[in-house]
């Protein structure tokens, strides 16, 4: 079953064309990683799968739902408010710095918006929250608050706020970028254990190894079209494409 | 007057200065949250006439906005002023005059929010409101409180202002005190009013904002 859908995608910037024409689809269980060098739209394809752009033209679907058509002019049509914030419950995001609210405590951070959003009562909340917290390993941690925490338990706790709302698909926007090696390990092994539970997952990353050993799927983007992709083996290891070549030489395994 | 005699005749008008400090605070913040709004307003129409509001009520004196609020309606509309409205137009001055301030400290505070808050609020499903109300402000007032503070003793110190409509405020009474006792005196024990005031208004801030220093 396609979770997400993306067709005929374009995005541009004023005369920047950002995103070409980009095609793309995400099965259940699947994890799809988005390579390719700083610039090639994939960070803004993010961006636009999950509403924080407007897309210029193309259909965006999740769980067969349209959340953007297209009209007969080729101009993207978004779905009525009411229909995008359910769409909206279907995806959760990992960002690069985190983006944690800095005046809420760490279980705060994770259940707020069940609460707020989800309505959900406090009791019920909590549970779900210290939960997702146990599973990233900060379950002492709930009631420190976001300053207080290293780089990398930061990002976990982010990671728990997105589960915690139960999305079908989990984008992370280079989840490592922001951290040092050591703790950039601690959030890979984190992705690989949601991997191994069959998240679906989108990742935009820089870590090669991580991306072959992780996705089912890997696309490689440049310049705002998808250069290359197949599964992780084929598009890291024996790339074809010269351009893919080029932006893979300087990776050993 | 014996100094005991003066100290309570001049409580008496610092308790009209607590008056005007406290209802100027009561409706300016509130008011100069809804000016800042105005002035980030994406209706070009709508953000300039805030514009120009603010600009008007920090660049002209407060004295001379509360002779105007205070004898404008009898110039221009011929209503004869009531000695009530005296107390009343005091306020309606002040409060425009802060909200203006305020409106730029706040739109200070909510501009340095990054748009990486918005944006985890965006996608957790929070609605504007919520967004604003639960993750921002509370992110803003931390941010925002020393300019707070400065406009709060600012604004102690202003309430004297309110003798040019002849308001029976603790300096206006200190000065009539002063020139009819020919004496340093009354100004003296104002003096310590008002710094004993500051101290309390500026230790209370203070206490606040450690209150808030449990987040970063």
């Amino acid at each position: 079953m396609k979770l997400l859908e993306i067709k005929n995608l374009k995005k541009s910037f004023g005369d920047l064309n950002v995103i070409k024409d980009i095609s793309l689809s995400v099965d259940q269980g699947e994890v799809l990683s988005i390579i390719g060098p700083s610039g090639s739209g994939k960070s803004t394809l993010l961006r636009c799968a999950t509403l924080l752009e407007t897309i210029d033209s193309g259909e965006l679907v999740y769980v067969g739902e349209h959340a953007v058509k297209t009209d007969e002019n080729g101009c993207a049509v978004y779905a009525p408010p009411q229909d995008l914030k359910r769409i909206q419950r279907y995806f959760g995001l990992v960002f690069q710095n985190f983006n944690l609210f800095p005046h809420f405590s760490v279980i705060r951070n994770v259940t707020d918006a069940l609460i707020t959003v989800q309505k959900k009562s406090k009791e019920e909340a909590y549970e779900i929250g210290r939960n997702f917290l146990r599973k990233m390993g900060l379950l002492d941690k709930e009631n420190a608050y976001p300053y207080q925490l290293s780089g990398g338990q930061q990002q976990r706790v982010s990671i728990a706020r997105a589960l915690a709302l139960n999305p079908k698909v989990l984008f992370f926007d280079e989840p490592t970028s922001a951290l040092d090696p050591e703790l950039t390990g601690e959030i890979l092994r984190v992705i690989k254990d949601l991997a191994a539970e069959h998240m679906t997952m989108v990742i935009v990353t820089h870590e090669m190894s991580f991306a072959r050993d992780v996705s089912n799927h890997v696309i490689f983007m440049d310049g705002g079209v998808i250069v290359e992709q197949g599964c992780p083996d084929q598009v890291i290891n024996n790339p074809q494409n010269g351009r893919t070549k080029a932006f893979l030489s300087r990776f050993e395994n | 007057m014996s100094l005991t005699g003066l100290i309570t005749e001049l409580s008496k008008g610092m308790l009209t200065s607590v008056e005007i400090f406290t209802l100027t605070l009561v409706f300016s913040l509130p008011l100069g949250l809804f000016v800042a709004f105005g002035r980030m307003s994406k209706n070009l129409i709508i953000r300039n006439i805030f514009r120009i509001y603010i600009s008007i009520m920090r660049g002209t004196p407060l004295i001379l906005q509360l002779m105007v609020v205070y004898f404008g309606p009898f110039y221009i509309f011929k209503i004869p002023l009531s000695y009530a409205y005296r107390f009343q137009a005091v306020i309606i001055g002040f409060v425009l005059n802060y909200a203006a301030y305020f409106a730029e400290i706040y739109r200070g505070g909510i501009e340095s929010i990054s748009v990486g808050q918005y944006e985890a609020a965006k996608v957790l499903g929070y609605s504007k409101s919520q967004t604003f109300v639960r993750i921002v402000f509370p992110q803003v007032i931390k941010r925002i409180l020393p300019s707070v503070t400065n406009e709060v003793i600012t604004l102690i110190k202003d309430t004297s202002l309110a003798f040019v409509i002849s308001v029976m405020e603790m300096f206006t009474m200190a000065k009539a005190f002063a020139s009819a006792q020919t004496s340093m005196v009354p100004y003296i024990v104002a003096g310590i009013f008002y710094y004993v005031f500051n101290f309390i208004v500026a230790s209370t801030m203070e206490w606040f904002e450690k209150k808030l220093s449990y987040f970063q």
